[in-house]
């Protein structure tokens, strides 16, 4: 079967890695971006009206939870892509997390079968950097690379062990493959699960401190410089973490960082209420953190947005707040939310999608993030005025836990194609598988 | 503003406060009857949710419902469907239900007496939550002081020991506050929540700086597991920097009233004379317990009429 033969017309190419921003058509055959440009004429092929609309790469998200296996009540392969695609995302990373973990050739093997079975979205298994996510023995790093692993890491179970953290920063260099370090000291953290301030004073919730994020981000920087590896930081939240991350690249660390949405636009006030579906790791930090983040993520110091999707159940969510697991699911909803930079100017919708396609792309060393002729035809069709109030029960995540939930957004993602195929389309919803 | 729930003294106003004192005052009279018992309440259903051992509170809220002539029952957390793993939520909506005219809800952490409120639609009174609120207790304290100085505004209060886990201390902070008082907080460091300034008061870490000139000392009890290890090296050493005695005392006002929301961990926060200081202004306040929750009950759920099952108090909101 060949792919299809797409041509998306009349909408606004954005291509960061050509420094691309003009009005044309993409033409896409046999899975690749066969034409770009204004006098594009393809009759036979179908036709994806883009008017008023932008052509962009598709999303790579670095950080999500697929929870496959093991735990497929919260989400699993197949409603995690749909749900990505839903979003404008052509590529997700998922997190080792699973159960089993996925500390394993066999179990990384099994992601990638499933995903290429079951998931219209590119998925790219990112292993666990200790057996068991334990914090004490690495994992075959060279045959799990092998076997597709992309990146390195134990995420919300931070190694806690600087020594562990530097043999593995040491060793990773041997496959090249980056360490993705989740920098929150937990004996900092110390049962806190809400940003410590005001509002943690307030709610009377155990107060979890700014400075555990920073004291364990700079460490993992100064363990990055000794040992020359890559180290990828997770869901930057703090003005601390954002100063020590730009002050490490000023010394030429090889490091690059992410933010997410709701770390870019939320602030620890979303909390006031007990909205457990508010409640993530790290917390919702104050406006002052905020307003760091945005900064980093525009001056280059933070590389990316990555949503760090997390899905958990209702009856999860329903817990007391200390009880009720952290994370948010964020495909379907990450384009509209950080299109607030766009409209208040701090960056263009160019270098919006850099930092949502080309830049996590690169950071993973994977196909993407480009519109030139011969690539990969992995796009984004994106209308930034689209107005639509989201309702978790409506996407494709089959979990609801969304601080968004009920709100009317601004942009959405109206089609979205990888490897040539029409794989969702915002009116006829997902096509494929 | 009350509306139908009360959370948390953070959501009242001055005239609200003012209102259920002086509904109290006359619940007090009730409880020097030989019959202590009105019809107000006749006919409604009021659950005690415990979730947190409590004997004091519990008991205070049951003899308010029963002399208001509501049938009380006492949902202890090991009697209900918690050990079954289901959540807070589901025990709400099965009590949702059952048709009850208050709920009357203690939970371990903040936050749980407003999640229930939310999906629940008789009223809601949280009888502690966490470190977050303790609205009965602060109004009890308020009610004490009122009787024993005659006013509130203009005074002066310390409160002394472990902030940071106290929900009795984030509502008497905003209960005297709103009631023109001003507020002072004092403890070792660790037990000072974070921006406590942004609550309008001052911090200090010096007893002696905390309680010069005050009219109210107000000791927190402190819980035992929080006397070693990580808060605190030694209970000896909190007693002697912290405690109150009768030397410390000096420096507060000649006339100034010691308080604590009991039990008193005697010889811990209170020395050993100071317990058996002027006595009657603790059990005062057990007193007062009473009849301030008479007249939260009253007030949330005495209103609810036939056929309009959703009064509120005031210009609250409705959900």
């Amino acid at each position: 079967m060949s792919q299809q033969r797409i041509w998306i017309r009349g909408g606004r190419i954005l291509d960061p890695a050509a420094e691309r921003d003009e009005p044309g058509d993409v033409l896409i055959e046999g899975g690749v971006i066969v034409a770009v440009g204004t006098k594009l004429d393809a009759s036979d092929a179908e036709v994806i009206d883009a008017k008023g609309a932008w052509i962009a790469p598709g999303f790579v998200d670095l950080h999500t939870h697929l929870r496959e296996p093991g735990q497929e009540y919260k989400e699993d392969i197949a409603s995690g892509g749909r749900s990505a695609v839903a979003g404008g995302f052509a590529a997700v990373a998922c997190m080792a997390n699973t159960h089993p973990v996925n500390d394993d050739p066999a179990m990384t093997d099994y992601i990638i079968d499933r995903a290429k079975q079951d998931s219209p979205a590119r998925v790219y298994p990112i292993a666990a950097a200790t057996r068991g996510l334990e914090g004490t023995e690495m994992t075959e790093m060279s045959a799990l690379v092998d076997a597709g692993a992309v990146a390195f890491s134990d995420d919300g179970k931070t190694i806690m062990d600087g020594g562990v953290m530097r043999r593995i920063l040491e060793y990773s260099r041997t496959v090249g493959k980056p360490v993705i370090t989740h920098g929150e000291d937990r004996h900092l953290v110390a049962g806190g699960v809400v940003n410590e301030g005001p509002v943690s004073t307030k709610l009377g919730l155990p107060g979890n401190p700014a400075v555990a994020e920073v004291v364990l981000i700079t460490r993992d920087l100064m363990l990055a410089e000794l040992t020359g590896a890559h180290l990828h930081v997770a869901h930057v939240s703090t003005k601390g973490a954002v100063a020590a991350i730009r002050q490490a690249r000023e010394r030429g660390v090889h490091v690059t960082a992410e933010v997410t949405p709701h770390h870019l636009t939320l602030t620890d006030e979303a909390l006031l209420g007990y909205d457990t579906n508010a409640k993530v790791a790290p917390p919702l930090r104050s406006a002052a953190d905020v307003r760091a983040c945005r900064e980093g993520l525009v001056d280059g110091t933070i590389d990316a947005i990555a949503t760090d999707h997390a899905p958990h159940a209702v009856h999860e969510k329903d817990l007391e707040f200390t009880e009720a697991p952290p994370g948010l699911i964020g495909f379907e909803t990450a384009f509209p939310v950080v299109l607030d930079l766009v409209r208040s100017g701090e960056l263009s919708p160019l270098e919006l999608m850099r930092r949502l396609s080309t830049n996590p792309a690169k950071i993973l060393d994977r196909p993407g993030g480009s519109l030139a002729i011969g690539a990969a035809a992995n796009v984004a069709i994106l209308d930034p005025d689209r107005s639509w109030t989201y309702d978790p029960a409506k996407g494709y995540s089959k979990s609801r836990n969304s601080p968004w939930a009920g709100h009317t957004l601004t942009g959405r993602a109206i089609a979205t194609i990888v490897g040539g195929w029409l794989v969702y389309d915002v009116e006829r919803g997902v096509l494929y598988p | 503003m009350i509306g139908r729930d009360l959370l948390g003294i953070e959501d009242l106003d001055r005239a609200d406060i003012e209102r259920i004192l002086e509904t109290a005052e006359h619940m007090r009279e009730i409880g020097r009857r030989v019959i202590k018992k009105v019809p107000t309440l006749r006919g409604r259903t009021i659950v005690n949710l415990f979730f947190e051992s409590s004997t004091r509170t519990k008991s205070s809220f049951e003899i308010a419902g029963k002399r208001l002539s509501a049938d009380v029952i006492n949902f202890a957390a090991a009697a209900s469907s918690l050990k079954k793993a289901e959540s807070i939520l589901d025990t709400a909506r099965n009590l949702e239900a059952m048709d009850l005219d208050a709920v009357v809800v203690r939970h371990a952490v903040a936050g749980v007496p407003k999640q229930i409120a939310d999906v629940l639609s008789a009223p809601v009174i949280n009888a502690g939550d966490g470190a977050h609120e303790h609205p009965t207790q602060a109004l009890l304290d308020l009610l004490t002081v009122r009787r024993e100085k005659g006013r509130i505004d203009g005074l002066t209060i310390a409160i002394v020991g472990d902030i940071l886990h106290s929900r009795v201390a984030r509502s008497n902070i905003y209960a005297f506050r709103k009631m023109g008082a001003e507020v002072r907080v004092a403890g070792p460091p660790q037990m000072i929540p974070a921006a406590i300034e942004t609550l309008g008061v001052k911090a200090f870490t010096s007893l002696r700086e905390a309680i010069d000139g005050v009219d109210v000392v107000m000791a927190l009890r402190i819980q035992n597991e929080r006397l070693t290890g990580t808060y605190l090296p030694s209970v000896r050493e909190y007693s002697a920097t912290y405690g109150i005695d009768r030397e410390k005392l000096k420096f507060a006002k000649d006339d100034a009233i010691v308080m604590h929301p009991g039990p008193v961990n005697r010889g811990v926060e209170l020395s050993h004379d100071l317990t058996d200081h002027r006595p009657g202004v603790i059990l005062d306040q057990v007193r007062n317990g009473v009849a301030v929750r008479m007249a939260v009950l009253y007030l949330l759920s005495g209103r609810r009429q036939e056929g309009d099952p959703r009064v509120d108090l005031g210009s609250g909101e409705e959900k």
